[in-house]
C-alpha cells in the first residue's frame, strides 16, 4: 500500500495535494482496498461550498455506502467527471486517476494542519 | 466472542473478514466483483458452515414437521430436499429452510445462522408423539461450489454420476477424498452447484481439497459479499431483508412453497386469509432509472406518497444496472409501475421490474467438458 510523501492525509482517509494556490483531493489507497470494488461516487457541483470535517460527498461499493469528508474549507472549482463512468479509477489509481475534487481553498494555510503521511500510517497501523 | 466455523483457519489469513449473524465469515477473498464473475462463469467455493443443521427423526416426524411448516413435505421423497417456511400463528416468518428428507422419517433442516437457536426452540414447544430433535450445527461442515463448472470439477473425484442427482436431489454417504459427504444439487446462487455437508473436523481437508482439484478450471474462494450479490440477481430472498418476523412468505411472494390445501400447520389461518384477499404488500423488483443504488431501509415513494421500503439492493455485478428489492403497497406492485427510492434526502426514479434479475442459459444436469 502506498501513501506518497508529498500528500497530506486525514483521518478519515481522504488525501490532500496542493496545486499552486488549490487542493485536490481523493481517498487513500488503504480506503480504496477497504472499500472493495467501488461503483459509485456522488460528488458536490463545480462552485459548492464545502467545509472541513463535513460531508461534501459519498462514495458505495458493491456492498457499502461511505461518507467523503471534506478535509478543509473551500470553494469546488473542478470535479472528476470521468468517475461518474469509471467508479473503478478509485481502486485501480487512487491517487492519480482515481482523484475527486479541485478546491480552492479558503486558507491554503490549512492544509499544513493536516496529516504527513508518516502520521497516517500510524493511524491506520501500517 | 464471535463464532468461528470449522473452516475458519483456512482463510483466516487470506480474506477479509466481517460479522455477519454472530459469527467471523469471509466477506471477500480477492474482490467481490471477481468471485461473482467466477460463479457465472467458472465456479467459487463457499464456507457456509454457519448455517445451521437440526435432525428431526421419529415414527411421527413427518406429521410433525407438516404442522410446522408451510410447503407440504409429503410431496417430497426420500432423497429429495424441499424449500419451505416455518410461520408465526400470524403467519410471519421464523425462518426459511431447507428440508432434506433423509429416510422417510428422517429429516435433516438446513435453517439460517442467526435463527439456530431461535429455530430450535421453536422446534422443541412444538414437539410431540415419537419425534426427536438434535441440533447437529456443530457437527456438521457446510461447503458450497457453485457455477457452471461445479459438476465437471467434482465428477473425476466421484464413483457415482453427477447428472444423476437432479436439482433438488442429494445423496447421503457420498465418497470424497476419503470423506463421506452429503452431495445435494442446490445452492443459492442462481448457478448449477453443489452444497456438500460433512463432519465438522473434516470440513476443512474437504475446503483445502476442492480448491486443489478445481484450480485449472477456475475455482476460487468465495465470501458471502459475492454470496450476497449472486443471490439477489438470481431473485432469492434473505432472511432479515426480505423475510422476517414481521413478513409473511405470501407478502415476500413464496405462494409457492405455502401449501394452504394441506391440513393443519401454524400460520395456516392467516396464510389462507391472506392468500384470498391478496397481501396489502408485496415484494418485487425494483431497477433504478435515475443515478444511485437502492440500499437496505431506504424508503419508497409514488405520488408523494410513502408506499413501502427497500429490503435488499446493490449495483448488479452481471448486468450493472442497480437493483433490488422493495416492500410495497400492492396498488403500486406491477411491472413498470413508476416509483421513487429516497436516497440521501432525494428521491430517484425507478422502475418495477420482473424476478429474477438473472437467469442462467445452462441446462442443469449436464456436465462441462
Amino acid at each position: 500500500m502506498e501513501f506518497p510523501q508529498e500528500l497530506r492525509y486525514t483521518k478519515e482517509h481522504e488525501w490532500v495535494k496542493i496545486e499552486d494556490n488549490q487542493v485536490r483531493i481523493g481517498i487513500t489507497d488503504f480506503a480504496q482496498d477497504e472499500l472493495g470494488d467501488i461503483v459509485f461516487v456522488e460528488l458536490p457541483e463545480v462552485g459548492q461550498e464545502i467545509k472541513a470535517n463535513t460531508s461534501f460527498g459519498n462514495v458505495e461499493s458493491v456492498k457499502t455506502v461511505s461518507e467523503l469528508y471534506a478535509p478543509i474549507d473551500g470553494k469546488v472549482v473542478a470535479v472528476n467527471e470521468e468517475l461518474d463512468g469509471s467508479p473503478e479509477n478509485i481502486n485501480d489509481s487512487p491517487y492519480e486517476e482515481g482523484w475527486m475534487i479541485i478546491v480552492e481553498p479558503n486558507n491554503v494555510n490549512d492544509v499544513e494542519e493536516l496529516l504527513t503521511a508518516e502520521q497516517y500510517k500510524e493511524v491506520i497501523e501500517v | 466472542m464471535k463464532k468461528r466455523t470449522p473452516i475458519f483457519p483456512a482463510y483466516e489469513q487470506e480474506s477479509r473478514l466481517i460479522c455477519f449473524g454472530g459469527w467471523m465469515m469471509p466477506v471477500r477473498f480477492s474482490s467481490i466483483k471477481a468471485e461473482h464473475e467466477a460463479v457465472r462463469t467458472r465456479a467459487g467455493l463457499f464456507d457456509v458452515s454457519h448455517m445451521g443443521e437440526i435432525e428431526v427423526s421419529g415414527s411421527d416426524a413427518l406429521l410433525f414437521l407438516q404442522q410446522l411448516t408451510s410447503n407440504d413435505l409429503s410431496q417430497c421423497r426420500v432423497g429429495q430436499a424441499q424449500y419451505s417456511l416455518l410461520c408465526t400463528e400470524k403467519g410471519t416468518t421464523i425462518d426459511d429452510l431447507l428440508i432434506y428428507r433423509v429416510e422417510k422419517q428422517r429429516f435433516l433442516l438446513v435453517v439460517n445462522a442467526a435463527n439456530i437457536e431461535k429455530d430450535f426452540a421453536w422446534l422443541q414447544t412444538h414437539q410431540s408423539g415419537d419425534v426427536k430433535l438434535v441440533n447437529k450445527s456443530e457437527e456438521i461442515a457446510m461447503l458450497a461450489l457453485q457455477g457452471p463448472y461445479a459438476a465437471s470439477i467434482l465428477q473425476p473425484h466421484l464413483k457415482l454420476d453427477v447428472n444423476d442427482i437432479k436439482p433438488f436431489h442429494f445423496v447421503c454417504d457420498v465418497p470424497l477424498f476419503n470423506i463421506k459427504v452429503i452431495l445435494s444439487r442446490t445452492g443459492y446462487t442462481g448457478e448449477d452447484g453443489f452444497e456438500l455437508y460433512c463432519p465438522a473436523d473434516q470440513g476443512i481437508h474437504l475446503w483445502k481439497k476442492l480448491l486443489q482439484i478445481g484450480r485449472e478450471q477456475g475455482l476460487v474462494p468465495c465470501g458471502l459479499g459475492a454470496r450476497d450479490t449472486l443471490r439477489l440477481e438470481a431473485g432469492l430472498p434473505l432472511y432479515g431483508n426480505e423475510l422476517s418476523n414481521t413478513i409473511t412468505p405470501i407478502e415476500a411472494g413464496l405462494s409457492f412453497a405455502v401449501k394452504t390445501e394441506k391440513n393443519a400447520f401454524i400460520g395456516k389461518d392467516a396464510l389462507v386469509k391472506q392468500k384470498q384477499a391478496g397481501p396489502a404488500r408485496r415484494l418485487v423488483g425494483i431497477e433504478m432509472i435515475g443515478r444511485g443504488i437502492p440500499r437496505t431501509g431506504y424508503p419508497v415513494y409514488c405520488n408523494e406518497q410513502e408506499i413501502g421500503f427497500v429490503t435488499s439492493g446493490t449495483q448488479s455485478p452481471t448486468t450493472q444496472k442497480r437493483i433490488g428489492f422493495a416492500l410495497i403497497d400492492q396498488e403500486y406492485a406491477q411491472i413498470k409501475q413508476r416509483i421513487e427510492i429516497e436516497i440521501r434526502r432525494n428521491r430517484i426514479e425507478a422502475i418495477v421490474v420482473p424476478r429474477p434479475f438473472y437467469k442462467r442459459n445452462q441446462k442443469n444436469g449436464e456436465v462441462v467438458k
